[in-house]
């Protein structure tokens, strides 16, 4: 506790003088490395650190200062856009706020996280990612990251049929909504192609797990894979 | 064809139309004509995609004999507090402004499958090139001796959603303490097998959150054995100890029949009184069906598994509870699904688009207590014989609460999917 209160002390004078620009010093409480684990469950979609890219959710390099729904290549939603008009920006106070309850804050945000209602853990997480976004973006965030070969990789190298896609994406609808909404179940439209692709293998081989997934997925082959990531990767949320 | 679409216009003026695509409607005067009987889970849903995919190569009316739909699907939540009435009620604006879809709000009363037309209760007559059909289910009330539609005041069934739901929540909210709910469930097949025992679970919930401890809830099932039998009754030990009881034949030796009247179920082994008796009879296809003869000796509708085009007749398909989907359950998910390829097959035949080999799934959410929810589902396949399920999955007795809670939060995202891609968005 107290170490932990002498290194948050650290932290803060660090970020303090990192934005001064920032009005009102914000404390600091949380613990980077506890952070570090909270971030594993964001990891999935967020890329963090240098050569950061957009993958199911915006790279967050640079985050602090940063303008909601405003990065360049990555398709947020209409409520996040529409938020970052009206001026919200990210920082300390307004990450707290939107990690405790997301689609309170903004809702009609595609991120599918329900949100952390442990106080502490929010503030670990907030002090990580000070530290770990200070990096600079990639020079193109929206290109595709590096392939993978060891999962999918039969289905990216196939060259998805989106009209097989919409009709199989008739499945998926009935519970993600084509809209983009997320009300209880991720939303999925506009994900990068292969992300798409590397998400349904791993519910086909159960490292991501989930009951309805894995039966969802287990009649899927490689080009049906393939032709959902073409049809759902070519959509706009609305 | 001119002629009928005019004509079939200036009933639809005289019927309440909800909106009419003008322009579209002028300019898709030759287009093929697909008519859907029954505005549910599954007809709303393949007049949407129909409409959707083939834009205006295609009309499509959607006849409806009610102005506004409420689900069955979570109107136990409803029963239970979860959900307002409104929240489960929707309309079919966003089909007619949005898709272009005529909906014509009048109850269709024959199918007259030589001259390819339904006759609507005015007398009026549409013209179709395909026909889908899906009216739901029909009640066979007197299935149990002393039953009736007249019956449906004093004891609800509230299977189908609307003002018996309304009238059962209030009954139920009504009870004292000490009193007595009795529920006959419905022999299979039936409209959503696990329902009868969500509903006995919301009832539990109900009663006990007013402390009514000296209340219970008599099941008389003529079934052996129920969907997700064990994980309802762990919940119903866990929750609501030695508050509902089921019973089974060979307990109570056979359901021997009702009295209105006196509140009382009367089975072989003893007569049971309930302050409140929900009975649920058997059922049937939609009475539209069986009489344009497109069901079988089974009383409901048998389907060909690749394509759910009705065995009986190529210009029609048959489609949600009124089919006999082979493995499937009777679901508004298992409707919802086979919409869509229906919908596909329709356009295959009237404008030649692509048909892909038929896909279909089922996945059922049931409430047992707050943030304790369970799951079952299956994928399908067509075989020759029947719609065969291929891969299935079921929630476990003893998960975690974590689990169960993301369950709950998983069938409030259904709830939304499925009704925006049925009613659209
Ligand atoms: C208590 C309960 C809970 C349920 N829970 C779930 C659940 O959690 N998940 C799930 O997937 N399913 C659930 N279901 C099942 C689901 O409601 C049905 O399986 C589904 O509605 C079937 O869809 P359908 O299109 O075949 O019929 P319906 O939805 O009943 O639609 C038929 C429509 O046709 C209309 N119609 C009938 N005849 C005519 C006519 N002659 N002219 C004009 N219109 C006509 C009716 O008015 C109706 O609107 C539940 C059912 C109940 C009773």
């Amino acid at each position: 506790m107290l170490w932990g209160r002498g290194l948050s002390g650290f932290l803060f004078a660090m970020v303090a003088a990192a934005a001064a620009s920032a009005a009102p010093p914000e404390p600091e409480h949380g613990n980077r490395e506890r952070g570090k684990t909270v971030f594993e469950a964001c990891n999935g979609c967020h890329q963090v650190g240098a050569g950061a890219r957009h993958g199911i959710g915006p790279h967050l390099d640079a985050l602090f200062g940063r303008r909601a729904g405003s990065l360049d290549g990555f398709r947020y939603s209409s409520a996040m856009r529409r938020r970052g008009k009206d001026g919200l920006v990210w920082d300390a106070a307004t990450l707290d706020r939107y990690l405790q309850k997301p689609r309170r804050m903004v809702p009609g945000t595609r991120m599918s996280f329900r949100g952390l209602s442990d106080k502490r853990a929010r503030e670990d997480l907030i002090a990580y990612l000070k530290a770990a976004t200070a990096s600079a973006p990639a020079s193109n965030p929206s290109a595709p990251s590096p392939p993978r070969p060891e999962i999918g990789g039969a289905a990216m190298a196939i060259e998805g049929d989106a009209a097989y896609g919409e009709y199989l994406a008739g499945e998926c609808v009935t519970c993600h909504q084509r809209s983009g909404r997320t009300d209880g179940i991720p939303s999925i439209v506009g994900w990068p192609r292969e992300a798409f692709i590397r998400a349904l293998f791993e519910y086909k081989s159960n490292v991501r797990r989930h009951q309805v997934m894995s039966m969802m997925t287990a009649n899927l082959g490689n080009e049906e894979i393939a032709a959902l990531a073409a049809f759902f990767s070519g959509l706009d949320p609305q | 064809m001119t002629a009928l679409t005019r004509r079939c216009f200036g009933m639809l003026a005289g019927a309440g139309v909800a909106s009419l695509a003008a322009p579209s409607f002028l300019r898709a005067q030759g287009a093929p004509h697909v008519v859907i009987v029954g505005g549910g889970a599954g007809g709303a849903t393949a007049a949407r995609y129909i409409a959707k995919d083939a834009g205006e190569a295609i009309n499509v009316t959607l006849i409806e004999a009610n102005p506004q739909y409420t689900t069955c699907f979570f109107s136990n939540l409803y029963l239970g507090g979860f959900r307002s009435f409104a929240s489960i009620t929707h309309g079919y604006d966003t089909l007619a402004a949005n898709y272009g879809i005529t909906v014509v709000n009048a109850r269709a009363t024959a199918i007259d499958r030589q001259a390819r037309a339904v006759r609507l209760a005015d007398g009026s007559r549409v013209a179709y090139d395909r026909l889908i059909v899906a009216p739901g289910i029909d009640l066979i009330y007197d299935s149990v001796p002393g039953y009736s539609e007249d019956a449906t005041g004093i004891m609800p069934h509230a299977w189908k959603a609307g003002p018996q739901t309304q009238l059962l929540k209030s009954r139920l909210d009504a009870l004292e303490d000490g009193q007595q709910i009795v529920i006959v469930p419905p022999p299979n097949p039936y409209r959503c097998p696990p329902a009868p025992y969500e509903r006995a679970s919301v009832f539990a919930h109900v009663l006990k959150a007013k402390g009514h401890t000296g209340s219970r809830i008599i099941i008389l099932d003529p079934k052996p054995k129920f969907s997700k039998q064990a994980l309802f009754s762990e919940g119903w030990e866990k929750y609501y100890p030695g508050m509902i009881e089921w019973y089974g034949p060979d307990v109570h030796g056979g359901i021997k029949g009702v009295d209105p009247a006196a509140g009382t179920v009367e089975t072989d082994f003893d007569t049971f009184h309930g302050a409140l008796v929900n009975v649920i009879p058997a059922q049937r296809a939609g009475r539209i069906a069986r009489d344009a003869g497109l069901a079988d000796d089974s009383g409901y509708c048998p389907i060909d598994p690749a394509s759910m085009r009705s065995m009986m007749d190529e210009n029609i398909f048959v489609l949600g509870d009124a089919a006999i989907a082979g493995d499937m359950p009777k679901s508004a998910f298992a409707a919802n699904s086979q919409a869509k390829v229906a919908a596909m097959n329709v356009r295959g035949d009237l404008i030649e688009s692509k048909v892909f080999p038929a896909r279909y799934a089922n996945t059922c959410w049931s409430l047992i207590e707050t943030d304790d929810s369970v799951k079952v589902g299956a994928q399908y396949a067509p075989t020759a014989e029947k719609i065969a399920s291929t891969s299935s999955f079921i929630s476990q007795t003893h998960e975690a609460s974590e689990v169960r809670k993301t369950n709950y939060e998983e069938s409030l995202g259904w709830y939304a999917g499925i009704t925006a891609d049925i009613f659209g968005a």
